[in-house]
């Protein structure tokens, strides 16, 4: 196994009055596809927002390429780690000057407008992310779909070593949740860049992510891949729910059943006869 | 589109500050114009130099300081509907200046004493909002405007309580000083407003690019690289100080502060490296052209200047949501 220090998190504690992420401990391999499961509350977007300078470190430090997070600037960071969240917004302006806001770490305090430079960056990832066809309509007048694809763009714009992502499917239809995803899993493979994304549905994590990280009530529960990590134990441990999984037969990744109660007392019921 | 429309407003200001020159009790020709300043003598010159000169050069400055302070506010607290008054630096003024009446000090220290109390007013205000709205050393721009309606409140109470103690005569002042004016004898304060309004508008294009990423709310401007508590600690100082300097000295002229920027960003969108320009270009616009009919409407006598920029700025603003009410179905 190759060592996973790209992204490296150690003994990190952080949070809020009445919510602290415990002592955390992991790292990321340069060019991971990497997934935060766990259930709501238990530390997944805190651990995001520490990570990208959002929220201030309590003990601990988080190292990218063995620079310490906390002694970049703002601005640094900027340039290294690039945000897409849930919602990527609604506002009246136009996809391409959103888009070329991705530019900002770059300008220094006197460079008000974009340089040719920027223009041509912006051009090139709304190209990638196939939102240049309405780069004039305002980012208010996109589908969710169109939105989260802008915000990807705007996000590699930034020219990052690493992208977060936080939840960025949540509120798209199955169409769109793969469109995202596979732009996602592609700028991943062909690009190599480094992804850590925050996930709900486990079946999307298993099919696009390398390595999981599960988060419950503050900690790191289980860390590997989708097949160590994916196993209906700690999926029932975790989430309180029953559950059972089976190998995907293309990709051989381990897939994740629900079970309903209207089916489990029947199951029940058919065992005691 | 926008060198275009900056270039426009820019038209329209000199073709008000022309119209501001010459148009009033007594009307002075165009063409008698380069004539009468060169001369430097006459009846003209006195009324150009004492009186429209010193209004014109207000009326730009308090017009355009007004708007950009309502701009950079709007752009800090992601609302629209916040001015430079919202925050209670008008009332904090008010107060002050009603205090400074009341106890008699304009009679017995000078008239000086009426910008210097509004200005004091208004600097309490932002100490307090400033203070106040910060939650564990770190700003909370929810809180801090609570605040500051709050304080704004309890300003208007205090004023009321000491008009209703006072006599006639401070009560006409109080009242007169609240309705904004723009007549103002110190060539020095006026001299301070345009360098203030003209420095506050360098300091705030220098923050334009923080203030465009904080329209996405202040985590994302985080992530574009900008940090955001230090340009909204900034900003909202600048903003506030410039908005007391101008109650200060004109007293309280409502509207313009809401209403430009407002108008100012359905014509040319929210990028603030036009917003702020066109604002403050708007702003002097507005506050010239309210100026003069002030003066004329009712010529000899003259009307305050913050009825016109209320009837004038209100009736706009309707006109502005229903149009865009309209666009939206």
């Amino acid at each position: 196994m190759m060592d996973k220090n790209y992204l490296k998190v150690e003994n990190l504690i952080c949070g809020y009055r009445g919510f602290q992420l415990d002592s955390l401990n992991f790292g990321i391999q340069r060019g991971d596809f990497a997934g935060i499961i766990g259930p709501n509350g238990s530390g997944k977007t805190t651990l995001l927002k520490a990570i990208s300078g959002e929220i201030k470190i309590g003990k601990g430090h988080i190292s990218l390429s063995d620079k310490n997070l906390s002694h970049l600037s703002i601005r640094e960071k900027a340039k290294s780690i690039a945000v897409v969240t849930q919602h990527t917004e609604a506002v009246p302006i136009s996809v391409e000057d959103y888009v070329l806001m991705g530019r900002m770490p770059y300008r220094s305090d006197f460079q008000f407008f974009e340089t040719k430079e920027d223009i041509e960056i912006a051009r090139k990832y709304m190209e990638l992310t196939d939102v240049y066809r309405f780069k004039d309509k305002l980012m208010n007048q996109l589908s969710g779909g169109e939105r989260q694809l802008a915000g990807i763009a705007r996000a590699l714009t930034q020219e990052p070593q690493l992208l977060l992502l936080d939840e960025p499917t949540s509120q798209l239809d199955i169409t769109h949740q793969v469109q995202v995803l596979n732009l996602v899993q592609d700028l991943n493979t062909q690009m190599g860049l480094t992804v850590l994304m925050i996930i709900h549905d486990l079946n999307l994590a298993s099919e696009y992510c390398d390595y999981l990280l599960m988060m419950n009530e503050g900690k790191l529960w289980k860390k590997g891949t989708p097949v160590e990590v994916l196993n209906y134990k700690t999926i029932e441990e975790v989430y309180n729910t029953v559950v059972f999984t089976q190998e995907n037969p293309l990709s051989k990744k381990p897939a994740v059943f629900l079970v309903s109660n209207k089916i489990l007392i029947q199951n029940k019921q058919n065992n005691s006869k | 589109m926008w060198i275009g429309f900056v270039l426009l407003l820019l038209v329209l200001v000199i073709a008000a500050t022309m119209w501001s020159l010459l148009a009033g009790e007594m009307k002075i020709q165009l063409s008698q114009l380069p004539s009468i300043l060169k001369n430097k003598t006459g009846m003209e010159y006195a009324i150009l130099s004492n009186i429209r000169i010193p209004r014109l050069l207000l009326a730009f400055s308090i017009g355009g300081a007004l708007s950009i302070t309502g701009a950079i506010l709007q752009g800090i607290y992601r609302n629209p509907l916040v001015e430079p008054y919202t925050l209670g630096i008008s009332g904090g003024a008010a107060l002050g200046v009603a205090l400074v009446i009341v106890l008699g000090l304009n009679l017995k220290l000078g008239e000086f004493m009426l910008p210097v109390a509004g200005f004091a007013g208004a600097f309490v205000t932002i100490f307090l909002v400033y203070f106040l709205g910060m939650k564990r050393g770190e700003i909370n721009i929810n809180r801090m405007l609570l605040i500051g309606v709050m304080i704004s409140f309890v300003a208007s109470s205090g004023m009321m309580f000491l008009m209703s103690i006072t006599s006639a005569d401070n009560l006409h002042s109080i009242i007169f000083w609240t309705m904004g004016s723009l007549e103002e004898p110190n060539s020095s304060l006026i001299k301070t407003m345009l360098i203030a309004s003209v420095a506050g508008l360098f300091i705030a294009f220098l923050f334009a690019q923080p203030l465009n990423a904080l329209r996405l709310g202040e985590a994302k401007a985080t992530h574009l690289g900008i940090n955001a508590a230090a340009t909204i600690r900034v900003l909202f100082v600048v903003a506030s100080l410039l908005a007391g300097l101008c109650v200060a000295v004109g007293g309280i002229i409502g509207f313009v502060g809401l209403i430009i920027p407002h108008l100012m960003r359905s014509i040319i969108g929210s990028d603030y490296r036009i917003l702020l320009i066109s604002s403050f270009l708007g702003g002097s616009l507005f506050l010239i052209v309210s100026d003069v009919l002030a003066r004329t409407i009712i010529a000899p006598n003259e009307l305050p200047i913050g009825v016109i920029t209320g009837i004038v700025g209100g009736l706009v603003f309707i006109l502005v949501l229903s149009r865009s009410k309209l666009k939206t179905i």
